[in-house]
C-alpha cells in the first residue's frame, strides 16, 4: 500500500514539475521580492478582489512583466505605481489617496461611530434621567403592592 | 413611535444606499486617460503589415479606436453594431486588434518566435473580419498588449473616442450597444466635429 501511495505521489510530482515557468528574474531575489511587495499592493482589473500578486489573467501577468522590466530598469516604487495610476486610475490601488472623490471612503467609517456614539450617549442620559425621575412609591402604593404580595403567598 | 421610526429610516437609507451600489456595474472603471492626449504608439497595420499607424497620423480628425479580438467573445456581439456604424460612418473607426495570438490561451508561446507569431495573428484577424464584416478603416495588430497597457485595456472590447487634437474624450468599455452608440457616441462625435 505505502509502495503505492509512493508510486502515486512520485508519478504526480514528474507532471507538476515542468509546470513552473521559469521566472526571469529568479536569479536576482531582491528584485523578485520587490515585485512581490509593489504587485501585492495594486488591485486586479480582471479579477477585481485579487491582487497582481495573487491573479493568474492575463492582464496580471503582462502587468508583472512591465513591473518586472521597470525595475530592471531601474525605476523607483513610487514611479512604477504612478505608471500603474496613470493607465488604470486610483481603482488599482488598494490604498487609495485621500482626496475630493474619496474624502467619502476616508471619513464616511469614522463618521458614522461618530453619529453611534452621539446617540449612545444621548440615549443612556435619557434614560438615566427617567430613573431617578421615577419617584419613591407612596404610602397607598406600598401598602397596595404588598397587600398583593400577601396574596400570593397564602394562596 | 419615535423609537420604531429611528431604525426605520436607518432600515431606509441602507436599502437605498444598497440599492443604488448593487446596480453600479463594477466594471465601469472610471479611466484616468479621458481627458489627456491618446498615448502614442506605431503598431503594423493588419492589411499592409510593412506601414505603421500612430494616433499622430489622426491629427485634426475625431475618431474611434476600438480594441478587438477574434477570440473575444463579446466583440461578436458589438461587430454588428459597429458595421452597421461603419456604413453611415463620418469618422475613421480604428481597430486595435488585441493579442490576437497570446491572448488566445490556445497557443504554447514559449515554441512560437514573433515572426511565426506575426503571421499567425494576421491570418486569424483577417479571417475574422472575412467572415463578420470588417467595420474599420484599419487596424493595428498590438501582439503582446503593451499598447493595450498604455490605454488602460482591461477587457476586451473597449472603444475610445478621441477628438481632432488627439485627446481621449470618452471610454467605453465593454460590448456597444445599439444605445450606447445612439446615445452617447453619436452624440459627442457631433458635438465634436463641429
Amino acid at each position: 500500500m505505502k509502495r503505492l501511495l509512493l508510486a502515486l505521489c512520485l508519478a504526480l510530482a514528474a507532471h507538476l514539475a515542468p509546470a513552473g515557468e521559469a521566472a526571469p528574474l529568479a536569479a536576482d531575489p531582491v528584485a523578485e521580492k520587490r515585485l512581490v511587495k509593489l504587485s501585492e499592493q495594486l488591485r486586479c482589473l480582471v479579477c477585481q478582489n485579487q491582487n497582481i500578486a495573487d491573479s493568474h489573467a492575463e492582464l496580471a501577468e503582462d502587468l508583472r512583466r512591465e513591473i518586472r522590466g521597470m525595475i530592471q530598469a531601474g525605476k523607483s516604487d513610487k514611479e512604477i505605481i504612478d505608471f500603474m495610476v496613470a493607465r488604470y486610475g486610483d481603482f488599482v490601488l488598494y490604498n487609495p489617496p485621500f482626496k475630493a472623490t474619496t474624502v467619502l471612503l476616508w471619513v464616511g467609517p469614522l463618521a458614522l461611530m461618530l453619529v453611534g456614539l452621539v446617540a449612545l450617549g444621548r440615549y443612556l442620559k435619557q434614560r438615566n434621567q427617567r430613573i431617578t425621575d421615577d419617584a419613591p412609591l407612596s404610602d397607598e402604593d406600598a401598602k397596595r403592592a404588598e397587600a398583593l404580595l400577601n396574596e400570593t403567598k397564602h394562596s | 413611535m419615535n423609537r420604531f421610526l429611528w431604525p426605520l429610516l436607518g432600515f431606509i437609507v441602507l436599502v437605498v444606499f444598497l440599492a443604488v451600489g448593487l446596480n453600479l456595474n463594477p466594471r465601469d472603471v472610471p479611466s484616468p486617460l479621458v481627458g489627456k492626449p491618446a498615448p502614442a504608439f506605431a503598431l503594423p497595420v493588419l492589411a499592409t503589415p510593412d506601414k505603421t499607424f500612430g494616433p499622430k497620423d489622426m491629427a485634426g480628425k475625431v475618431w474611434l479606436l476600438n480594441v478587438w479580438s477574434s477570440w473575444c467573445v463579446s466583440c461578436r456581439q458589438e461587430h454588428p453594431v459597429l458595421v452597421e456604424f461603419s456604413k453611415r460612418a463620418s469618422v475613421p473607426l480604428v481597430g486595435l486588434n488585441y493579442k490576437e495570438v497570446r491572448g488566445d490561451g490556445e497557443f504554447d508561446m514559449g515554441k512560437m518566435g514573433p515572426e511565426e507569431e506575426k503571421q499567425l495573428a494576421q491570418k486569424r484577424a483577417d479571417q475574422w473580419l472575412t467572415q463578420h464584416g470588417n467595420p474599420y478603416t484599419l487596424s493595428v495588430l498590438d501582439l503582446d498588449g503593451r499598447v493595450g497597457i498604455d490605454y488602460g485595456v482591461y477587457g476586451v472590447p473597449e472603444t475610445y473616442v478621441i477628438d481632432k487634437t488627439g485627446t481621449i474624450r470618452m471610454k467605453h468599455t465593454g460590448p456597444i450597444t445599439p444605445d450606447v452608440l445612439g446615445g452617447k457616441i453619436l452624440p459627442l462625435i457631433g458635438e465634436l466635429s463641429k
